[in-house]
């Protein structure tokens, strides 16, 4: 049969699962030519996983609120595709998923990762204006519901074409824990799981897989705003974590072909939410 | 028929005109269209997110206002989004019917255009005044920043509210390339497609750029559908062949679907993956190979949508099917109704 002209093949948009893996190491395996997006992508957790996704192969897509920073973090990293937007304002939900799905030609990860603390210094609920809390439910909360029901088209075909869909959304111990001082952010990220559990359920047999995971308490300007006396030796790497969750996004992912030696161990993070 | 002016994608009282493969009518709630599915039928819709196509800008070279309407595309690769072919307007927006609106200053190859953030060069005349080649300035993804941030969704006089791209993308909706939505897929939602699988239905998608549906200009409009580039992804593909290999039914959401599909067809029932460029037309002489059934809008004769709803439908039992949409009110357009057609079989009739 021959093929007629109008008839390309067409890798860009399409993943190849049939790759040959021989220069990949078996971590990096499962997120080599994933299409990845990364809320909150220039700064802590964020950028480490930017980082880390990349020395996988993933092709990443990354967003912030800042437009220097956003070009700053694209320039160092070719490759990345940065894109400027505030996860917590509505009217930038639908352009981010246009430029994310525009960009990668379809989505096979998402990282809810950008988060808000509430009131800076801490505060105790009582004492938390509620703008504060309603910036940090914006951002923890409503933000990730808007924008994952806007990219769980992309997700949703990426599954049916046997590629895998994971959503990983980034908790908190204290999503379980009630520490006092930290009202706003513990209360949000408890919803942030609690969608994520109740979304697993429900897309399971689409095929898109929810990821809801403590990356433990990191080295990061956030971290630096809640605690400020912190001793930094105590706290872990962002990079570790950023390192530790690419495990568990590889582990969600399909096995890959015949070449490629799948991934069988369940990682163990700090404080692990499931 | 009655046009839908306000922009839901599922009214709870959408309403859904049958026609079996007998030709016979009926008549349901378009919320329980799963419920005409049977065990082992293929459903297959189009997955292509809606771009913000519509760009207001101004003709450099006059300084004179001008609407852009992107249309085409090159390629459906995310790093090939600088050039596309485009019907251009003069001052307005969708407020004005689209066959009323003015006409764009004479526009010549080398002319260039500021369309908010974007800047673009009219790469070439494509044959008529108002169809042009676009060549945008940039990176791609500063491309895709300024559509994302400047675009609007394309947009008709018949829905007076602006819309949104949260209107016009579908539940499924996938890769940004449509002009404008696949809005067959409006009918779908998550619950919907549970339900398909309950049912034992199978449920898959292709991607097609499904281009403007109107360009204000019946010379132009003679031509539609543009060519128009389509994905079938390998896994639709094997279940088109599985469907067949059963026996059940391959139903297509919407009018590019079929187009796709039939476009891709080997001859023998099946389709070839991959990316393709949808060039036919399909009317009363296309001999359908692959689809049995479609789900789609509701539409008006002297549409292209209309003619293609001639291959599935001898006229008599069209020209039923139209009267009977006008007697029971049902809507049209975008957000309108809908109706699920399964092809008539040449020995049942």
């Amino acid at each position: 049969m021959t093929i007629p002209s109008d008839t390309i093949p067409h890798e860009s948009t399409q993943r190849r699962r049939e790759t040959d893996w021989d220069n990949t190491t078996d971590s990096a395996g499962p997120i080599k030519g994933a299409r990845v997006a990364i809320t909150g992508g220039t700064s802590g957790l964020g950028l480490a996983l930017v980082r880390e996704l990349l020395r996988r192969g993933a092709r990443v897509a990354f967003v912030a609120r800042t437009h220097e920073r956003v070009e700053g973090v694209a320039r160092e990293h070719r490759g990345a595709h940065g894109i400027v937007g505030d996860i917590s304002a509505k009217d930038d939900i639908y352009p981010i998923a246009v430029q994310v799905v525009g960009e990668l030609g379809g989505l096979d990860v998402l990282i809810n990762n950008a988060s808000d603390l509430g009131p800076v210094p801490l505060a105790m609920l009582s004492d938390t204006a509620c703008e504060d809390l309603e910036r940090a439910f914006a951002t923890n909360v409503i933000g990730p519901f808007r924008l994952t029901k806007a990219l769980m088209g992309a997700l949703a075909a990426s599954a049916r074409e046997g590629c895998g869909a994971v959503v990983l959304n980034i908790s908190s111990n204290a999503a379980v824990t009630p520490y006092p001082g930290w009202g706003a952010y513990g209360a949000s990220k408890a919803a942030l799981h609690h969608l994520s559990r109740i979304w697993g359920e429900e897309h399971a047999a689409d095929g898109v897989r929810f990821l809801s995971l403590d990356p433990g308490d990191m080295d990061t300007p956030m971290h630096a705003a809640a605690v400020p006396d912190a001793d930094p030796t105590t706290l872990k790497h962002p990079e570790t974590s950023a390192s530790e969750l690419a495990d568990a996004i590889a582990h969600a992912l399909p096995r890959r072909g015949a070449s490629g030696a799948p991934s069988t161990t369940v990682p163990e993070l700090e404080g692990v939410i499931r | 028929m009655i046009a839908a002016d306000m922009a839901v994608q599922r009214p709870p009282n959408a309403k859904l005109l049958v026609v079996d493969a007998r030709g016979r009518i009926g008549h349901a709630p378009r919320a329980a269209f799963v419920e005409f599915l049977r065990h082992g039928d293929l459903v297959i819709a189009n997955d292509a997110a809606t771009l913000p196509a519509s760009l207001q800008g101004v003709h450099a070279e006059t300084g004179a206002p001008v609407e852009v309407r992107l249309a085409g595309r090159h390629s459906l690769r995310p790093e090939v989004v600088g050039c596309f072919r485009a019907v251009v307007f003069g001052e307005g927006d969708f407020h004005t019917r689209t066959e009323d609106r003015t006409a764009p200053p004479p526009i010549a190859a080398g002319d260039r255009l500021i369309l908010g953030p974007l800047r673009a060069t009219v790469e070439r005349l494509l044959g008529h005044p108002r169809l042009v080649s676009l060549l945008f300035d940039g990176t791609s993804d500063g491309i895709w920043a300024g559509l994302a941030r400047h675009g609007r969704p394309i947009q008709y006089a018949h829905v007076p509210a602006p819309l949104a791209l949260w209107d016009v993308w579908t539940r499924i909706a996938g890769p940004p390339v449509a002009f404008e939505p696949p809005s067959a897929g409006f009918a779908l939602d998550w619950h919907a497609l549970a339900a398909m699988r309950e049912r034992g239905a199978e449920f898959e998608t292709i991607t097609h750029a499904a281009g403007i549906s109107s360009t204000g200009d019946e010379e132009l409009d003679r031509l539609l559908p543009f060519d128009e580039f389509y994905r079938i992804p390998e896994t639709t593909a094997l279940a088109v062949s599985r469907a067949r290999g059963r026996g059940g039914r391959v139903v297509a959401v919407g009018t590019s679907v079929v187009r796709a599909l039939e476009h891709a067809a080997t001859g023998d029932g099946h389709v070839r993956a991959g990316e393709g460029l949808a060039t036919q037309h399909i009317g009363p002489a296309s001999r359908l190979r692959v689809v049995d059934a479609i789900l789609s809008g509701t539409h008006e004769p002297g549409t292209s949508h209309y003619e293609l709803l001639r291959a599935f439908l001898d006229d008599a039992t069209l020209q039923r099917t139209s009267a009977e949409l006008d007697a029971r009110g049902y809507r049209t357009h975008e957000f309108g109704d809908s109706v699920l057609i399964e092809r008539v079989r040449q020995q049942a009739s």
